[in-house]
């Protein structure tokens, strides 16, 4: 935008700081497989985090075909589907969606937007994937141990979650709370590395102020991460002791009167109220990435510098803050007081405050932006609406009042999978087509990506929009049949084939997606190193993909902020944030 | 989660202020006037290892508020709660960690001052002392145990192991950070390199110090009126 005056003649030093030492391998291993590189430690990352996170959609196919066809498949019994019900939830949220925004995008992107030369603590980033992948086989060995995986949804609650006759209580339960101590374990090394890296390793007049919002979404996230998963770290750490070494933390006296040992009265409450500490903040986890990601997504592709950028990073902030004391909104019905109920309800509603900044600043950004609708754009607007939607859900569900007869209904699963499953996969979806050609050198596919946009879009509407109807029909979740429920009508069950088909649908069009991500890498146009003329510091690098160390000799000098889109007057229409002022070419 | 929740909100409120002061009066949509050189936007003090250590030391306190408003949590809905009585091996250890503690600021100091022996000497006693207070906290597990104060009879006594636990978790990843600077002061790394180190090491300990008397606190010597105000 706007410019100081400038002494044309002045020529900036370059950049010394961020120097260090980097480890560089020659051999194959040390290059791709212990790599202290964030680049390569980011495409593992995102590789490890596709591969369990089809686990998890195979097992989501395999439950729709039984709600949506009861009588015809029989793939699982009702311990199976409570299973699959669990891990496929654990996996989406923890296992894909935090590892993918934070492990993957976070190392690809914190270092090369911030410019710096690679994370702050190699090794430890190093050791945080190892630790990740540690967690993931862990989680998936829960499959193979006798009585299988955990059954006691994603939310572990005591005393189920530990009692006989809960689907997984013999090995399952116990792979699942280790897995989760190693994940936040491995996680903590992480996220120190972004927040460092953030802190420290900014490069000469990269301010605060500077910053790209998708540094922003992921540096905010890391930090509630870092605050929130303790709570679920010591959660996991005294279920496994109430599991293994028969203390009580969790399980309360009248259970234990029946059990081998009788307890001294846990209290289950406390478990939930650990787990939403955690569980609340990590929504915002997986959605202050995918804010910070969107913006930068409409700005590129709209040529258009962000609306009111200063608000949209104290929104994040606020977002971040509030998202600390709302967590008791899941437990509405758990007997609590009813004045707490009110206070919860209260902070819940204005967390829509920051949110609606946020909306309404990426609405007036595409506001007579130049929109190129290319597939990242078109991901992006795809949030939008999603996002607008399952929030507008969320206004039901934070009143006590409304939230009580919902609660535990479809309502309930067509909401949080409109808000935190589609929205964010959206923005992983395009932030993936908008950075692969920096990634790979390539570009992913056009068509084949349009085919993937229309049909996840869609498809996902018409998956989870139906659920909302089921729901208000009062039809509880996690059930494996409902068989003759008098309140249950016909029309439920043909609405639960036609979901069932449309995920069907939607399934095959991300194994599209991942035949683009292969095809492309061999076949895909040559993408050269800025084919989006974006402004961060990412795309100005000497080489693509950029290589260890990131930048050439010389760390880049940032001049300005990400969004100098359309400036009048200037005869590019985008100014990459390295370029001085005496550099700008200008319209005669 | 009142004690969480304070911990948290005093820890945003300084980010928040910190961040007020970054982005104030800030306009981002104006380039940098080529007048000067852009600034270097860190100061120098914060070196990326102090900073990783500052974040780190918040995440270990983030982690000892939750688990100890668990531990009141726990204790005011408990139908029975026992206190657990208080072995004066307690003291020892405390005083022990104190000395270790001590041990390696009198180390940081000879790093600062350039004094070999000080530095080793500071650091071997730091090492030692923590090995003691570990063996030490292990030692009063035993005698709780001896004593009828089991896991699954006492919660107050599955905390004491879950606190001390994760406690002693962390100082034998402390130890680590230690023994690579004893390391490396043998295979001659100079000592203004190793410095900021032992300076980080000290920071740490200090910190563990503090996190042990404040556990050690409410799980013993302030249990009773805890229990008091809990109920």
């Amino acid at each position: 935008m706007g410019e100081r005056e400038y002494d044309a003649s002045y020529q900036a030093p370059p950049a010394e700081v961020g120097e260090m030492e980097l480890v560089h391998p020659r051999t194959f291993i040390g290059k791709y497989i212990w790599s202290q590189d964030a680049k390569v430690i980011a495409v593992q990352y995102m590789l490890t985090a596709t591969a369990i996170g089809l686990v998890a959609l195979v097992l989501s196919l395999v439950m729709r075909l039984q709600l949506g066809f009861p009588n015809t498949f029989s793939l699982i019994d009702p311990a199976e589907y409570l299973q699959s019900v669990s891990m496929h939830g654990m996996i989406m949220v923890v296992y894909l969606l935090t590892a993918f925004f934070l492990g993957g995008f976070g190392n690809y992107l914190i270092p090369l937007m911030c410019g710096a030369r690679d994370m702050v603590f190699p090794y430890l980033n190093m050791l945080s994937y190892w630790f990740y992948l540690a967690s993931v086989l862990i989680l998936a060995a829960g499959f193979f141990v006798p009585g299988g995986a955990s059954g006691a949804g994603w939310t572990l609650y005591p005393p189920q979650a530990i009692s006989e006759g809960t689907p997984g209580v013999d090995g399952g339960i116990i792979t699942m709370l280790v897995s989760l101590i190693v994940f936040i374990a491995g996680f903590t090394m992480g996220g120190l590395n972004y927040v460092a890296t953030v802190l420290q390793a900014r490069t000469r007049g990269m301010t605060l102020m500077r910053l790209p919002l998708t540094v922003w979404g992921i540096f905010m996230a890391t930090v509630l991460a870092l605050l929130a998963f303790p709570a679920l770290f010591v959660a996991c750490l005294m279920l496994l002791f109430d599991r293994l070494l028969g203390t009580s933390f969790f399980l309360p006296e009248m259970l234990g009167m029946t059990q081998e040992m009788a307890r001294e009265g846990g209290s289950p409450i406390l478990f939930q109220h650990l787990f939403w500490f955690f569980g609340h903040p990590e929504v915002y986890i997986v959605a202050l990435p995918a804010f910070g990601i969107v913006s930068d997504l409409i700005a590129t592709h709209a040529r258009k510098n962000i609306f009111g950028y200063r608000m949209m990073v104290w929104a994040l902030i606020m977002i971040g803050v509030l998202s600390f004391v709302v967590w008791a909104h899941h437990m509405f019905v758990s007997g609590m007081n009813p004045y707490f109920g009110f206070l919860f309800a209260t902070t819940t509603l204005i967390i829509a405050v920051p949110t609606a900044i946020k909306v309404y600043n990426w609405v007036l950004t595409l506001w007579r932006g130049n929109i190129h609708f290319t597939l990242p754009m078109l991901f992006a607007i795809g949030f939008l609406f999603t996002f607008l939607n399952g929030g507008l859900s969320g206004l039901f569900l934070g009143n006590v009042t409304v939230d009580v007869p919902l609660s535990d209904t479809y309502f309930v699963v067509g909401h949080f999978h409109m808000v935190m499953a589609v929205a964010p996969i959206l923005v992983v979806f395009g932030a993936i087509y908008h950075w692969y050609p920096k990634i790979t050198g390539r570009m992913l596919d056009e068509t084949l990506g349009k085919i993937h946009f229309w049909v996840t879009f869609l498809g996902t509407y018409l998956i989870y929009y139906p659920m909302h109807f089921i729901g208000l029909e009062g039809v509880p979740r996690r059930y494996y049949a409902y068989g003759e429920t008098t309140f249950i009508s016909e029309s439920v069950q043909t609405l639960n084939a036609v979901i069932t088909v449309a995920a069907l649908v939607v399934a095959a069009a991300q194994l599209l997606f991942l035949f683009n991500l292969v095809w492309s890498y061999y076949r895909g146009r040559e993408a050269g190193p800025n084919p989006w003329h974006a402004t961060t510091l990412e795309w100005q690098t000497a080489d693509t993909p950029p290589p260890h160390g990131n930048f050439g000799k010389e760390l880049p000098v940032v001049y300005r902020w990400p969004y100098d889109y359309s400036v009048p007057g200037v005869k590019q229409d985008f100014i990459p944030q390295n370029v001085p002022p005496q550099a700008v070419e200008r319209e005669p | 989660m009142t004690l969480a929740l304070a911990f948290l909100a005093l820890l945003m409120g300084g980010v928040g202020l910190w961040l007020l002061r970054q982005s104030l009066f800030v306009q981002p949509w104006v380039a940098e006037s080529g007048g000067r050189p852009p600034p270097y936007p860190v100061p120098r003090r914060f070196t990326a290892p102090r900073v990783g250590l500052v974040a780190f030391m918040a995440v270990v306190t983030s982690l000892f508020a939750l688990t100890i408003s668990a531990y009141l949590m726990r204790m005011a809905e408990a139908p029975q709660w026992e206190l657990l009585p208080q072995p004066s091996l307690l003291w020892g250890n405390t005083g022990i960690l104190l000395v270790g503690s001590l041990a390696l600021q009198y180390a940081w100091e000879g790093a600062r001052s350039t004094r070999r022996a000080r530095l080793q000497g500071g650091l071997a006693v730091g090492s030692l002392c923590s090995l003691a207070f570990l063996v030490g906290q292990y030692l009063v597990w035993r005698e709780l145990v001896a004593l009828g104060y089991y896991l699954d009879t006492h919660p107050a006594s599955a905390f004491f192991v879950i606190m001390s636990g994760l406690h002693a978790v962390h100082l034998i990843g402390g130890l680590g950070a230690v023994a690579l600077c004893l390391w490396r002061l043998a295979h001659g790394t100079s000592l203004a390199h190793l410095a900021e180190g032992v300076g980080l090491c000290t920071l740490y300990w200090h910190f563990l110090y503090v996190v042990w008397l404040v556990l050690f606190g409410v799980l013993f010597v302030g249990a009773g009126p805890l229990y008091a105000l809990c109920r």
